[in-house]
């Protein structure tokens, strides 16, 4: 009983004095919490889908950041792995007649090999060649398919998907679910050494090289890793709006979750995440006009660049928290002295 | 006939955007998404003061690159000159202001195919085929634009002063350049030469809103598959890439989708064995 005791107070002087000093780590908290209990607020069919499309894009999102904002290797072709996972899922069902819930992870290990396709032979090209090469791949790959109706279903593309539960909530909490997930192992992989390389790679490829580390495996795993979490987006989409169609292949695919990611301050994760979460209802609440529905879009995104042009959450959190100069351990900004060295800030 | 009359227009039309595209990348390191929406809104200027004002088509393509070109200028100081620091900001910028571009085009014109008149009618036979004239003045106009660039770029100051921003931008701010004022006029002449190119194909071309997306990627292709800041290469690789395009049109039945995916697949080949393209030179990298 006391050792009950003893741990659930440990339990709770973490939760005080590591999660509740942070804003950004109260926010996060609050996040999965909102995410979770949304359903018992409320059921709205239509709210509850776009919260299910936002989380899939949130995984495509930040995917991209693994690949672009952490190694640098700008990929401007992010559909490609979008495309090939709904496209690979989707035969598999069709085709096979397997159920959702094993094709999404097979589209998912489809999609890691065309990562390796794309990132053989990119590894000799750099920066902007890199970024306008890669953009080449999804357009090829969506010529292939339209040369190929009977198996792909050329331009109408895929439909009459299985679902992999039909149930409102049971979609809602799996999506949901899958994204936290994802979301916590990608943070997971950022954070730990093989993130520091990649971060590395970003900043000074010849250095990594020196040191000692294989930087050609490095660069692969990064197209992999990223190339199955955005595979396992364009699973789950395909198998919740039931068709896997050209679009998910298509330029603006690729643009659009390169702004993501920017916008939301790349080389983070959670940028791209809180982005999708903020610019994708958005759009949706720009149907209000739909006519102007993307010429608000563009509009709000080149404004809001224009003040913060680091991305939105670097500029939010450096707002709202400081670095310690002496032990560069973050800090509320309303504090006066560092919480764990007690130097002065600021 | 046609494959070559296609090839030469598809062909002069990419090295015209292609050699706008690599200018403003060389001297600011911008990658300039929206150049391609600069030339629909050039091609939509046309139509508009031509068709709709009933302006004269000559005057008329002027008015619109003086247009375009004043955008793209008020853009740079505005939009672009503020978070040039940061590259992945100037980068979606431009991204969002293609699709920005597109969408107040699709408002003011709405979403329908419109077609401009020629600007000269009439047209002569070879050997049992037609050619417009329209197709020779286009082609002779992007010759002409050709060579004014060459001539900018190699025989006046300013074209040294691009040239040496191009090579190394410390040093060219060391010897006191205004890199700023200087990136303005090159995205300016960048600009007016994606204008320039709408003004002029508009004529053999179908507008409707989308059309900055093909060639944004035709023309990122020739721009890697030249080689970077190489007007010699974007040139060259325009009209492979341009006869690649018409060839697949007229030889493959019912393969005018694949036109696009051909000519990728060809720079990629390319690339795998000469990762910095055709006439780029492998320069040091920046650290």
């Amino acid at each position: 009983m006391g050792l009950v005791i003893f741990y659930v107070k440990k339990l709770f002087k973490i939760f005080r004095n590591e999660v509740l000093v942070l804003p950004s780590r109260v926010v996060v908290g609050l996040f999965f919490i909102v995410l979770l209990g949304l359903p018992l607020v409320t059921q709205d069919p239509y709210f509850i889908r776009i919260i299910i499309l936002t989380s899939i894009f949130a995984i495509f999102a930040a995917s991209w950041d693994l690949l672009s904002g952490f190694t640098g290797q700008m990929n401007f072709g992010h559909a490609l792995f979008f495309g090939v996972g709904a496209y690979g899922s989707a035969m598999l069902n069709i085709h096979f007649n397997i159920p959702p819930w094993a094709t999404i992870p097979m589209g998912a290990i489809v999609a890691v090999l065309a990562g390796l396709i794309v990132g053989i032979p990119c590894l000799r090209l750099k920066h902007t060649y890199l970024a306008l090469t890669t953009l080449a791949f999804p357009i090829i790959l969506l010529g292939i398919i339209i040369a190929l109706p009977d198996i792909s279903g050329g331009e109408l593309g895929m439909t009459g998907l299985k679902r992999i539960t039909e149930s409102l909530l049971g979609n809602y909490y799996l999506h949901v679910g899958v994204f936290l997930v994802l979301a916590v192992i990608m943070w997971e992989i950022t954070d730990s050494n093989t993130g520091i390389i990649f971060h590395a790679i970003r900043e000074d490829e010849l250095a990594v090289k020196a040191s000692g580390i294989n930087t050609v495996f490095y660069k692969l795993l990064a197209f992999c890793l990223s190339g199955f979490f955005a595979g396992i987006a364009g699973g789950l989409y395909a198998h919740y709006m039931r068709i896997a169609g050209p679009s998910t292949l298509g330029v603006d695919q690729s643009f659009t979750v390169v702004i993501y990611a920017i916008f939301g301050g790349a080389a983070t994760i959670y940028g791209p995440i809180a982005a999708v979460f903020i610019l994708f209802p958005l759009l949706e609440v720009f149907r209000l006009w739909p006519e102007y529905r993307m010429m608000l879009f563009a509009a709000v995104v080149l404004v809001i660049l224009l003040y913060m042009p680091e991305g939105l959450i670097h500029w939010i959190r450096d707002k709202i928290e400081k670095e310690c100069p002496r032990c560069k351990i973050r800090n509320i900004a309303t504090r006066k002295t560092c919480r764990i060295c007690t130097a002065n800030l600021d | 006939m046609d494959i070559l009359i296609t090839g030469l227009i598809t062909g002069s039309m990419l090295a015209l955007l292609a050699i706008g595209f690599s200018l403003i990348f060389g001297v600011a390191r911008i990658i300039n998404i929206a150049h391609t929406a600069f030339y629909m809104v050039a091609a939509y200027g046309i139509f508009y003061f031509s068709i709709r004002l009933g302006l004269n088509p000559i005057l008329s393509m002027l008015i619109s690159v003086a247009f375009v070109t004043l955008i793209g200028v008020l853009v740079y100081k505005f939009i672009i000159d503020p978070i040039r620091e940061h590259e992945g900001a100037v980068l979606i910028a431009t991204m969002t202001l293609a699709m920005f571009l597109q969408e107040v085009i699709l408002q003011l014109f709405t979403g329908d195919f419109r077609s401009i008149d020629f600007m000269i009618g009439g047209y002569f036979t070879v050997a049992g085929y037609k050619i417009f004239y329209q197709q020779l003045l286009t082609f002779g106009v992007v010759l002409i634009m050709l060579l004014a660039i060459w001539f900018l770029l190699m025989k006046t100051r300013l074209g040294l002063a691009i040239r040496s921003m191009a090579e190394d931008r410390e040093v060219a701010n060391l010897m006191g350049m205004n890199e700023s004022r200087l990136a303005m006029i090159t995205l300016a002449i960048s600009v007016a030469l994606a204008g320039f190119t709408g003004a002029v194909i508009g004529p053999l071309m179908v507008l409707n809103p989308h059309m900055w997306m093909e060639p944004l990627i035709i023309m990122m292709a020739v721009v890697v598959l030249g080689g970077l800041g190489s007007i010699k290469g974007s040139f060259i690789a325009a009209f492979i890439l341009g006869f690649t395009e018409a060839l697949v049109v007229f030889l493959v039945p019912t393969g005018a989708f694949l036109k696009g995916p051909v000519a990728l697949i060809i720079m990629i080949l390319v690339l795998l064995m000469r990762p910095e393209g055709l006439f780029g030179v492998a320069f040091e990298e920046e650290r």
